[in-house]
């Protein structure tokens, strides 16, 4: 059976997926997870959790496409970009301007 | 540090360093891939107690850890015949694994109870790691414990834990090996 470790650094941190390991059952699991994630002073916590209890999402239907409504990711890269070369070419416009008077 | 504490201590070095030589033996073909791994692991943290109770007597002597460990002659080691038979079957491994922690867990607790503070705190130290070592022994003591072959296993290995003195003649099978390229050097090689 494969479980799937967790391991939380220090103490107040958030418990980050480290690996896994093989094991016939959770008393083998505890140990091999000791032995290879928890042992040598780098974890003060392990999480083990048989894989088959982790529920897996892997598709996400955007289905009335309003990712308006995301707090996250809005692209500003694009028009910062447009914003940009307004500007350059603003710039560059008034530059002729003035050369020519 | 009399001679009847270094005796006692290289009693438990020669354990120590021959167990974790047959258990190394194990490397690359445990019967599972993770046990692979731990088991290594333990045979390595053997090997390193082996070592700090050996420095701890070559200071007494004047000598260095590593004469201790690979200069004698088979028949100066005091480790018991339990540890040094090759065992290819694992649940004869693992029966030598669980009576061996067993036995060292009180050894150990003696120890820590020296009047020497540099043993007893060594002790300690040791006692530490094979927590982890019982943790794993017990694991494999549980699942197998009424499985025939490793009941059987359990009780013909149990006497061999105190025979010492005289030796199975596979303590000088594997002192050749482990000290094949030692003695192979030149005399004088420094390393």
């Amino acid at each position: 059976m494969i479980y799937e470790v967790f391991r939380q650094e220090r103490k107040g941190q958030p418990l980050q997926h480290a690996g896994s390991v093989e094991a016939a059952d959770d008393h083998f699991a505890d140990v091999y997870a000791r032995e290879q994630y928890g042992r040598r002073g780098e974890s003060s916590a392990l999480w083990i959790v048989p894989r088959s209890a982790v529920l897996e999402i892997h598709e996400f239907v955007d289905e009335l496409n309003r990712n308006y409504h995301r707090v996250d990711g809005y692209p500003l890269k694009e028009k910062l970009k447009e914003a940009r070369d307004r500007a350059v070419s603003a710039k560059s416009a008034s530059a002729l301007s003035a050369g020519e008077g | 540090m009399n001679e009847k504490v270094q005796n006692t201590l290289l009693e438990i070095a020669d354990d120590e360093l021959i167990l974790g030589w047959r258990d190394s033996e194990w490397t690359g073909i445990a019967p599972l891939l993770e046990e692979d791994v731990a088991f290594s692991s333990i045979a390595q943290n053997e090997i390193g107690h082996a070592r700090a109770l050996y420095e701890l007597v070559a200071r007494e002597r004047g000598i260095t850890a590593d004469e201790l460990a690979f200069d004698r002659t088979p028949d100066e080691y005091r480790c018991a015949q339990l540890v040094e038979l090759r065992l290819l079957d694992w649940e004869k491994t693992i029966a030598r694994h669980y009576l061996y922690e067993e036995a060292d867990a009180r050894r150990l607790e003696q120890l820590k109870t020296s009047d020497n503070a540099e043993i007893a705190g060594l002790a300690a130290k040791i006692d530490r790691e094979e927590a982890y070592h019982r943790m794993h022994a017990q694991m494999w003591h549980d699942r197998l414990h009424d499985e025939p072959r490793y009941v059987q296993a359990l009780s013909e290995l149990r006497p061999l834990l105190d025979k010492r003195g005289a030796h199975t003649p596979e303590l000088p099978e594997l002192w050749g090996e482990m000290t094949i390229v030692r003695r192979s050097q030149p005399a004088g090689t420094k390393w």
